[in-house]
Order: C-alpha cells, then structure tokens, then sequence
C-alpha cells in the first residue's frame, strides 16, 4: 500500500502546464499600451454591478439579487486581474492573493469575534427583538441575515470558524508532532520498530475517516478537545508516512555520516539533524490537512455528532437549515455553506501552491 | 506471486486484529458504566451488577476481548444495547446492500462523467474549455459532500421536481423503481470522485498523447475518438485505478453522509443513528464490518495492479 500514498502529484505537474499554456500567448500577443482602458473599464462596470445589486434590489428576488452581485463580482475579477497582470508581470496570481486575503480576515475575525461590533451569536435571550429568519441584506444591522431563533448569521459564521479553526489547527498540531516523532523513529530504527508502526498505522487507515470519527464520537464527550484529538487520528498515518519516507532519503546522505562520524548520539542525529529536514514537506502539507479536518468537523458537526447547538459551527449551521426551512430561507444554508467553501478553496488553492514550491520531489522535475 | 501474497495475507490479519482491538476499546471510552448507559440511570444497584454479570464486564479486558472476537467470529455480533434489541448482524445484513448499490453506482456515474470530460480536456489541452474544466474541478473538490448533497435536493429535488427525496425501493421490489429513487444520491456521491477523477486522467492522457505511437496511429489517419478511446484511454488509466483505492475511505464516507441526507436505510444511517442513540455495540458491530470490506477491496486493487500492467507483475516476483 505504501507506494500508492505517494501518487497524487501529476495534478500540480498538470496545473503548471496549463499556466504556461494560458500566459505564454497572451505576453506576445497584446501590443504594449499606456493605459488599459478596456480592463479599467470591466473593472469598475463589476464594482458597479455588484454595488447596484446590493444597494438596488434589496426589496426584490433574492436569487436576481444574488445573480446580479455574482455577475458584478466576476466582472470585477476578470478586469482587475488583466490590470494587476499587466502592472506586476504575467505571473501575478489573483486567485492566490484573494484567497490569501479570506483567510487572513477569516483568521482575525475569528480572533477578535469577542471584540468586534457583532450580533447575537448564541444566547437566545439576546435575540428577542430581532427578527426571525431574515434573509441577508448586506445595508441592513443583520448582514447576513437571521436563523429561526433571530440569532445574527455573521457573529454565528465567524464564531463558527472559531470551532472550526481551533480543533482542525490543534489536530494538525497533534497529529505532526505525534506523527513526525513516529515516523522519524520508525525510518531511523528500521527493523521490528517499523513493523509495529507500519502495522499501526495500516490499522488507523483500515477504518474510513468519517467512520472512525462516528465511531469515537459514539463514546466520547463532544469536547473541542475530545474533537481535536478524534481528528488528529485521521491526520497521523499520512504524516507518519511521509516523515518516515522522508528520514528514509535524509539518513543515508553525508551530513548525517558526518555528525555520526563526530560521535553524535542517536537523539542528536534524530532531532538535531532529521527532523529539519522531515519537517519542511510536512508544513506544506499541513495547509492540505487542514482544509480536510475542517471538512470532516463540519460534517461531524453536519451528522449531529460533533460540536453541539446552540454553539454555532459551520456544520451544524448547515444541519439547521436542512429540512423544511430550506426551500422557503435557503440562506440559512448558503450562508455557512458559502463561507466552508471559501475556506476549502482557499486552503486547498493556496496548499497546492505550496506544495509545488516546497516539495523537494516536485522540485527534481 | 505466492509469497507477497501471503506476506499481505499476514499483514492483513493483523490490521485486523489491532482494528478489532480497537473497535472492542471503545467500550472502556466511554465515560460512565456501559451499565448505566445501557438500562438508564436510577435503577437498583443489584439490576446494575446483574447486567454487569450478564455481559461479562467484571471480567479481564483480554478475556472479554476474545470472548468478543470468538463470537464476532462465529457471526454473533451481539445484541443491540437500545431498546429494539434486535441482532446487530441481521440489521447489518439489511443494510449493507444499499449502501453497496450507492458506491458502485457512485462510482460508475463518476467513471462516466469524467472519462469524456478528461479527453475532451486532454485533446484540447489549454484551450478554454480545459481552463473552466480544470477550475470547475478544483472548485467542486472544495464542496463537502454534505453541502453537494443538499444542493442537488435543492436543484433536482426542490426546484426542478425530476426526482424525489428521501425513498427507497429495495432492488427486488422494482428495478426501474430502485434505480430512479439512487439516482440522486448516487450523482452527489459521484460529483466529488468525478472532479478527482477527470484531474488525474486529463494529466496521464496528455503525456500519453505525446508519444510515438499516438502520433503513428494519427498518421495512419486514425479518428480523434478512435486514437482516444483505443489506443490513449488504457495506458493513462493507471493513475486512476490507483485512485480509486485510494478514494474508496473518501467513497464510504461520503456514501454515509448520503444516505443520512437521504434517509436511505443503509450503513451509514444504521452508524449514525446508532451513534446519536449511544448504541455502542452496534457502532462496534458496523465498523468491524466496514473496515473488513474496506481491507480486502484494498486487498484486491493492490492485486489487480499486476492484472492492468504485466510490468508490475515481475517486478514483484
């Protein structure tokens, strides 16, 4: 089984091609000039849609509405990467900035939701006034609209991602550390040491993640902690395969003889002078790692198994529009399902990009 | 051949035995007294101990653990703890086929979907179609299952009306009956796999594309239909049997979350309804099984690998 866990790279090979592909005509083709018009143009014609789509038709169809703020918005995406191509060169990457840009406000957000001017998150006592259901009116004290209590979609959103990036970033901290330490000894011992943790990691992978996590959800108090340590169970067998794969390569090179020439104990090699080296794979991977932890939380979280209402998650926020609200107030479940989207995207864009930049195999090519 | 097999044969088992193992723990993880869990609390002490006898609690861990296996073994999975005390091995037996129909049908929709999506992509690679193709991937990549899911009810189901939610007609009842109400969450589990699927495929196709012998077969004046499907399709689909091992933990997984959006009588509702009840012992029950099948389909994808490509077949011999 081990060769196969190492396949999934001919995506970024692909994507490279396809990049060369896509920018190579375009710098020959367009003849310099002073001032892009046409991109100025498409530009500001988004910035203007999508402002008259949110200021104009807030009385009307939600789904035109939606419609004419997407459109503008897409507009807007095409004309100011054509501008920011041609100021910073053809390699400037939109998508990656924006993305970049989500998760920052994402991770502040989440960090100062205490602080900030946000609505009713939790305490149905403090939504009383507030009317129920609303759907999202970005001009309105509810901008993104209310759920069946009156509670505000946004501060529920943003404490949502609290959850989230609290238990997947603590899983993918556990899972390294416990993973790294494994598959450091197992490649440097070899032996009966590998054996056993072989064994022990197949075992981990021959149970399906979101059963295992079912399964451990069936005893366990639904903690953030008990979460956390649930999910770095899924995260362990690849990090363990690869820092084991990764030791494997780096013992054999001159820089460990060296030390072991100069008396250095086995303590020293493993720490001091492999796990460097293992660790750097390992943190591009981490990005991927987490945007599947948030995925299998939200859906613990979706099933009813993971964190509990009236604490808000993206999961769970999900799980209450589910049903029969949905088809009248489908913001209940777009909200949230919008804001998982873009972070998975985010996070999977962004660690693909990585990936092809940090990892020493994608660099031979 | 032989020796790598039974060198597998003795790995395999003893993943399942440290799985089993696994699965009987979660017994002692639990925070109270299975006892009291079981029968509720406030009842007399000596109703307690006699379901504590009853169930051998008192006993040593490894006593219990291969009391446990030799009966799990023998196809006794037990009792289920929660009122209906039905045979955990007869619920499972009830349910596992529909959650098999789902991820074979899953599967054969995704394999459709995306093998003319990745050719299209690969013979016109770079062109505009590829570039929304390949964002359109990544993009439904980036989808939980469970939000693919209700955005299919809310098209197919809420707005469109073409199919109906939440219904099952078991296979013997009527087949047409019973491939109409699969359709829906067959396709929701198949979006995600299609997406990995035409990546991974358009990649091989366009390296395989560049060689000799697709050249020659254009040359002699060959069809692009005929150059993709007889002579292209077989030596790029390596990564993608690959692919499917790989994705099968993902496969069940979104087929639990599926049939629980569906109500769909299968495993995944079977676990999660379990779960949500503390019914530990069907739980362990339901995840001894589904990782047995799991083991073995990886089992026999590993050995087709020699099947697909003689090459693999001396290497290892």
């Amino acid at each position: 089984m081990s060769e196969i866990t190492e396949l999934p790279t001919p995506p970024a090979a692909g994507q490279a091609l396809d990049a060369a592909v896509s920018s190579a005509p375009e710098r020959t083709r367009r003849p310099a000039r002073s001032v892009p018009w046409g991109s100025v143009a498409l530009t500001l014609l988004g910035v203007v849609v999508s402002g008259v789509g949110v200021a104009a038709l807030r009385d009307g169809n939600g789904w035109l509405q939606l419609a004419v703020v997407v459109a503008g918005l897409v507009l807007a995406y095409v004309g100011g990467g054509q501008l920011l191509r041609r100021r910073f060169g053809a390699g400037f990457d939109l998508a990656a900035w924006l993305c970049t840009t989500w998760l920052v406000l994402l991770l502040f957000a989440a960090l100062l939701a205490p602080v900030l001017p946000l609505g009713e998150h939790q305490d149905i006592a403090g939504s009383l006034d507030a009317p129920i259901l609303a759907a999202p009116d970005l001009l309105s004290p509810y901008p993104l609209g209310t759920n069946n209590f009156g509670l505000d979609l946004l501060s529920r959103v943003i404490h949502g991602a609290r959850a989230s990036l609290v238990v997947s970033l603590g899983a993918v901290l556990i899972g390294t550390v416990v993973g790294a330490a494994l598959g450091i000894v197992s490649g440097f011992f070899r032996k009966t040491t590998d054996v056993v943790i072989g064994i022990f990691t197949n075992s981990l992978l021959a149970v399906p993640p979101l059963v295992l996590l079912i399964a451990l959800a069936t005893v366990l108090e639904p903690s953030l902690g008990n979460i956390a340590l649930a999910l770095s169970l899924l995260a362990l067998p690849s990090v363990i395969r690869m820092a084991r794969a990764s030791t494997l390569t780096f013992v054999q090179r001159e820089f460990v003889l060296a030390a072991r020439a100069m008396g250095a104990s086995r303590m020293r090699l493993m720490v001091r002078e492999l796990l460097p080296n293992v660790l750097l794979p390992l943190a591009s991977y981490g990005m991927v790692m987490i945007s599947v932890l948030i995925v299998a939380e939200a859906s613990l979280s979706f099933l009813g198994l993971g964190i509990q209402p009236p604490n808000p998650s993206w999961g769970n926020m999900i799980a209450e529009g589910e049903g029969n609200t949905f088809e009248e107030h489908p913001h209940i479940v777009l909200v949230p399902g919008v804001v998982l989207f873009l972070t998975v995207f985010s996070l999977n864009l962004l660690g693909e990009k990585a990936r092809k930049r940090f990892d020493p195999r994608q660099a031979k090519l | 051949m032989g020796r790598t097999l039974m060198k597998r044969a003795g790995e395999l088992a003893a993943v399942l035995l440290i799985v089993s193992f696994g699965t009987f723990l979660l017994v002692s993880l639990l925070p109270n007294d299975p006892a009291v869990s079981i029968l509720g609390p406030g009842r007399a002490p000596a109703e307690y101990a006699a379901l504590r006898e009853e169930l051998g609690l008192d006993d040593s861990t490894l006593s219990r653990y291969l009391d446990w296996l030799g009966s799990a073994l023998t196809g006794d999975l037990g009792q289920s703890v929660v009122p209906p005390q039905v045979d955990v091995l007869d619920r499972i037996a009830a349910a596992l086929p529909v959650s098999v129909q789902l991820a074979v049908m899953g599967m054969g929709m995704a394999l459709l979907i995306s093998i003319p999506l990745a050719m299209w992509s690969a013979y016109h690679a770079g062109g505009r179609v590829d570039r929304v193709i390949s964002g359109g991937t990544f993009g439904v990549l980036s989808v939980p299952s469970f939000l693919a899911g209700l955005l299919v009810i809310m098209v197919f189901a809420n707005a469109l009306d073409w199919f109906p939610r939440a219904q099952w007609v078991r296979i013997t009842e009527s087949l047409a009956g019973n491939l109409y109400h699969a359709f829906l969450p067959a396709l929701t589990i198949a979006l995600a796999e299609a997406a990995l699927f035409t990546r991974i495929l358009r990649n091989d196709l366009i390296t395989t594309l560049q060689e000799d012998f697709i050249l020659a077969a254009k040359a002699k004046g060959m069809s692009a239909r005929h150059v993709l499907f007889s002579d292209a399709l077989r030596p790029s689909s390596f990564s993608m049997v690959t692919l499917i091992g790989l994705s099968l933990g993902r496969l069940i997984g979104s087929t639990v979350i599926v049939e629980y959006l569906f109500a769909l009588p299968g495993l995944g509702s079977l676990v999660i309804g379990a779960a949500d009840t503390g019914d530990f012992v069907m739980v362990q029950g339901a995840v001894l099984v589904i990782a047995t099948i799991y083991v073995l389909t990886n089992l026999l994808i590993d050995l087709s690998y020699g099947v697909l490509d003689p090459r693999i077949r001396r290497a290892h011999v």
